[in-house]
């Protein structure tokens, strides 16, 4: 699993960090971001769906994105 | 740096409408007896007051109700404060709970907030789809529960434009015995409102009128309890002398925004549905949110992925464009939009264009020309 970690980064910067990272990760694989502004809840599932990846699930400040394309 | 040379373009008129003409006029020809109290037996109290009868008349003309069921408060913001707690306070006997879309003005949440500190009251939100608009099922469940003491429901969304389905919402309300406010500030003097609702407040300075001035319709048969100190309960009053020149005003420029409604909603929405497929069309990894069809007529809303909102704004300032956001890193609390929240959509990179009878069509195509290179530009600078 690739582990980005942007505690403290606010908004726009997790889901950047997410995107730069994301090609890191095979098909299939997971990425976990860890993130604690607020936005990161509402922009990373909407990344995925703009960007056609799946959203996994989150626990806290940790959110997985699996890369499916 | 200043990019921008010429007269700024303003955009945000869902923040506030400039002044419309007739607004001018009416609040200059107003200031000669506006000053009085209209409350007073003396000529010039008289004065006033038949001003301040002339101009709810034309309010309740406007808007299709009684003007005996028409108030003025000190802004839309009181208004709506009055309508919410007046309105709960006045059904206690019903129960103690708020019903409310979770994409209500934050000055409805924030009325809901104290109802839950000094009523011991509770709220309930009901969401909305990925368009923005209510799920009326969650909707008629929460509505049915025991102890509802009012529904509140915005008429179409500040943020997103997306209209809201005021009517059968309303007749689920009737059926259920608890009276409806609607938050109609971003539709009044705009488009229709459907009827329906035992509640309504709107905003004069969206419409074009000045600011200041808040109108709360309390329809008849509706129990309405005044929430602040008063020697009227049960009719609402203003806190204080009313600006009755500002209230005369925006009685005017209600009328007229009504009458040239329908002609601008045709002329705003072409623009908009140009905004709309040319952001989609010229940048990437864009979302242009809310309903394409069933929205308000003036407003659109769309957010720009790995964009800072804030900077997205100043660049747009610079190039000579007001416009507005509701990214997190824009807002006093740095929490993102709770309307783009409860529909899911992007919040980060958000810009909501709103226009008004000022907007030309030169203006649109203007800051269509410029938006890409200002979020290109911001985009490089992070790396993207």
């Amino acid at each position: 699993v690739i582990v980005v970690d942007c505690l403290g980064q606010r908004c726009p910067l997790p889901v950047i960090a997410l995107a730069r990272r994301i090609g890191d990760a095979g098909i299939g694989e997971v990425v976990r971001v860890l993130a604690d502004d607020p936005a990161a809840a509402n922009d990373i599932p909407a990344w995925c769906r703009m960007k056609g990846q799946e959203f996994v699930g989150f626990d806290g400040t940790a959110f997985e994105v699996r890369r499916v394309s | 740096m200043d990019v921008h040379a010429g007269k700024a373009t303003y955009l945000d008129a869902a923040t506030a409408a400039p002044l419309h003409p007739v607004a001018r006029e009416a609040f200059l020809a107003a200031l000669e007896d506006g000053w009085a109290d209209p409350d007073r037996l003396y000529t010039a109290g008289r004065r006033a007051g038949r001003l301040l009868d002339a101009a709810r008349a034309a309010t309740a003309e406007s808007l299709g109700v009684r003007a005996d069921e028409v108030s003025f408060t000190p802004s839309g913001t009181s208004a709506v404060h009055a309508a919410v707690l007046g309105g709960l306070a006045g059904r206690r006997r019903a129960g103690r709970t708020l019903v409310h879309s979770a994409i209500e003005h934050s000055a409805v949440l924030h009325a809901a907030t104290q109802h839950a500190a000094t009523q011991h009251g509770d709220a309930v939100a009901v969401g909305v789809d990925l368009l923005g608009r209510l799920d009326l099922d969650e909707w008629r469940r929460a509505v049915a529960a025991p102890g509802v003491a009012l529904a509140s429901l915005i008429s179409a969304s500040h943020e997103v434009g997306t209209v809201q389905p005021v009517a059968t919402a309303a007749r689920v309300c009737a059926e259920a015995g608890v009276p409806l406010y609607v938050d109609a500030a971003q539709s009044i003097g705009h488009a229709p409102v459907p009827p329906g609702w035992s509640l309504l407040t709107a905003s004069a300075h969206k419409w074009g009128g000045p600011p200041g001035v808040g109108v709360l319709v309390v329809r008849k048969g509706t129990r309405w309890l005044a929430p602040y100190p008063g020697d009227d309960l049960y009719r609402p009053r203003p806190q204080g002398a009313l600006d009755l020149p500002a209230v005369v005003a925006a009685a005017a420029s209600l009328r007229a925004a009504t009458g040239e409604a329908a002609a601008e909603a045709v002329r705003l929405a072409a623009l908009v549905d140009r905004i709309r497929a040319t952001v989609a069309a010229t940048v990437p990894d864009v979302e242009v949110v809310g309903d394409p069809v069933e929205r308000l007529p003036h407003l659109v809303t769309f957010s720009c992925l790995y964009v800072d909102g804030e900077a997205l704004l100043h660049a747009l300032d610079r190039h000579g464009f007001a416009v507005s956001s509701g990214s997190s890193c824009t807002a006093s609390t740095l929490r993102p939009s709770h309307v783009l929240e409860a529909m899911g959509v992007l919040s980060h990179g958000n810009v909501r264009v709103s226009l008004h009878r000022g907007t030309k069509e030169a203006d649109v195509d203007r800051f269509l020309a410029v938006l890409p290179g200002a979020v290109a530009d911001i985009r490089k600078e992070a790396g993207m």
